[in-house]
């Protein structure tokens, strides 16, 4: 669903290490700038691979992980209906963070390695997959604003210099319309609905509107890895840039809905053209990307659950195929 | 953890008759069968396929990216090889 490019910066030491001469980086380079793709056994400089390796696969385990404050609501959907395309969308996420586990094992690095890393930890996810889905509207929130805040970031991907990423955003994007559009015409539902209904709406964008903001990452000014992506074409927006944006097609829509974006310094700017908004409580911003968002502990002690639940399965999913090998192999 | 991951597949689609498959993606599976399941379930959520080929990662055999110049060398010489080549009379219909 979703790239913070969160962890890129100072750990750029790879090439640091001698073993790309100067000519193999402007060669590099030039095949950017004259925007050719970069597809999977090309040479790379080290840095470049590991920053979409770490890209990609955050990008994919915020999917996973994404599966878990909607998944929440399966069962208790109001109507068969609405049980159904929620069914379908998390399936999606699924299918998303599949595709890009799928892309970022081109470079080089193993499934279990990634989700080793993810389990361990080590690897991060979208901060806002750490809050908690408490009404039923926060699940067309989620699709409204999340969905929404994410095919903003991702259509730009979907041009991105690594060949196999690229592919996978199109697909990505091509399933994701349909994600943000079910969450506003849940949103739509709620708010031609009774007063508690529309209380439920509101309640739900006041406390997603921030955490959604905030999935652009940080202000430009303290993002310091943003330029060598910009220069590598793997980002082709500021994260600025892109909350801007957002927030221009954003307001208009939560304004149809009859429902107040939660910012009292909220003002479009004639001049500009561009709605102009509060500052962003950072501090919550890396609270949660340290660990200490609401659900961070609950979501991937979940995750590390299902996952030792279905080592039974997969062993015996090998069990079965070696034996029919074996068979194979003595007929 | 599982002590040994699946392996891993090539997935290759055909979206209609008529066309040829193309690429997707890949999946991991235990074996064959699991590998055209999983495919068709991260795949054609959407019917984007009529047939799916799997393939196994490791038995695909592919020209190598640093020797693409000399390995495609001896076509870059070849220019008669194109109907361009020929330089036709405009009066001669036809051809």
């Amino acid at each position: 669903m979703y790239t913070q490019g969160l962890d890129q910066a100072g750990k750029r030491d790879a090439a640091a290490r001698g073993e790309e001469t100067a000519a193999q980086l402007d060669a590099f380079q030039a095949r950017i700038d004259a925007e050719e793709k970069i597809e999977a056994k090309d040479w790379m400089p080290e840095a470049y691979r590991r920053t979409l390796i770490r890209q990609i696969s955050q990008h994919a385990h915020s999917e996973i992980i994404g599966m878990q404050p909607e998944g929440n609501w399966l069962t208790r959907a109001p109507s068969l209906k609405r049980k159904a395309i929620l069914l379908a969308k998390v399936q999606d996420e699924a299918g998303h963070g599949l595709y890009l586990y799928s892309a970022a094992e081109t470079l080089g690095v193993s499934r279990d390695q990634m989700v080793g890393d993810l389990l361990s930890g080590k690897a991060k996810y979208s901060s806002i997959f750490n809050y908690p889905t408490l009404n039923w509207a926060d699940i067309g929130a989620i699709g409204w604003l999340v969905d929404g805040a994410a095919i903003m970031n991702q259509i730009p991907l979907c041009r991105c210099s690594y060949g196999p990423y690229s592919r996978a955003m199109v697909r990505v994007c091509k399933e994701e319309s349909f994600h943000q559009r079910q969450g506003y015409e849940l949103m739509l539902t709620l708010c031609r609905g009774t007063a508690e209904q529309k209380a439920m709406a509101q309640d739900a964008l006041n406390r997603f509107w921030w955490p959604a903001l905030m999935m652009f990452g940080p202000n430009d000014a303290i993002s310091g890895h943003s330029a060598q992506s910009m220069a590598w074409k793997i980002k082709r927006f500021s994260n600025d840039e892109l909350r801007q944006k957002f927030i221009d097609v954003t307001v208009p829509q939560a304004e149809f809905l009859g429902l107040t974006v939660p910012d009292d310094k909220l003002k479009f700017n004639e001049e500009t053209g561009h709605y102009e908004h509060s500052d962003i409580d950072w501090q919550e911003f890396f609270d949660v990307i340290a660990g200490n968002g609401p659900c961070n502990k609950q979501r991937l002690a979940k995750r590390c659950k299902a996952q030792d639940d279905g080592a039974w399965v997969r062993e015996a999913a090998r069990a079965y195929a070696d034996k029919k090998a074996a068979a194979a192999a003595a007929a | 953890m599982s002590k040994q991951e699946w392996p891993l597949y090539e997935v290759f689609i055909r979206s209609r008759a008529g066309l040829s498959h193309r690429h997707a993606g890949s999946v991991h599976a235990a074996d064959d069968e699991m590998a055209l399941s999983n495919a068709r379930d991260t795949y054609t959520r959407r019917t984007e396929g009529v047939s799916i080929w799997v393939v196994r990662s490791e038995q695909i055999v592919a020209s190598d990216p640093a020797e693409t110049a000399a390995f495609f060398e001896p076509a870059e010489d070849k220019i008669y090889r194109h109907p361009t080549f020929y330089e036709i009379p405009d009066e001669v219909e036809n051809l």
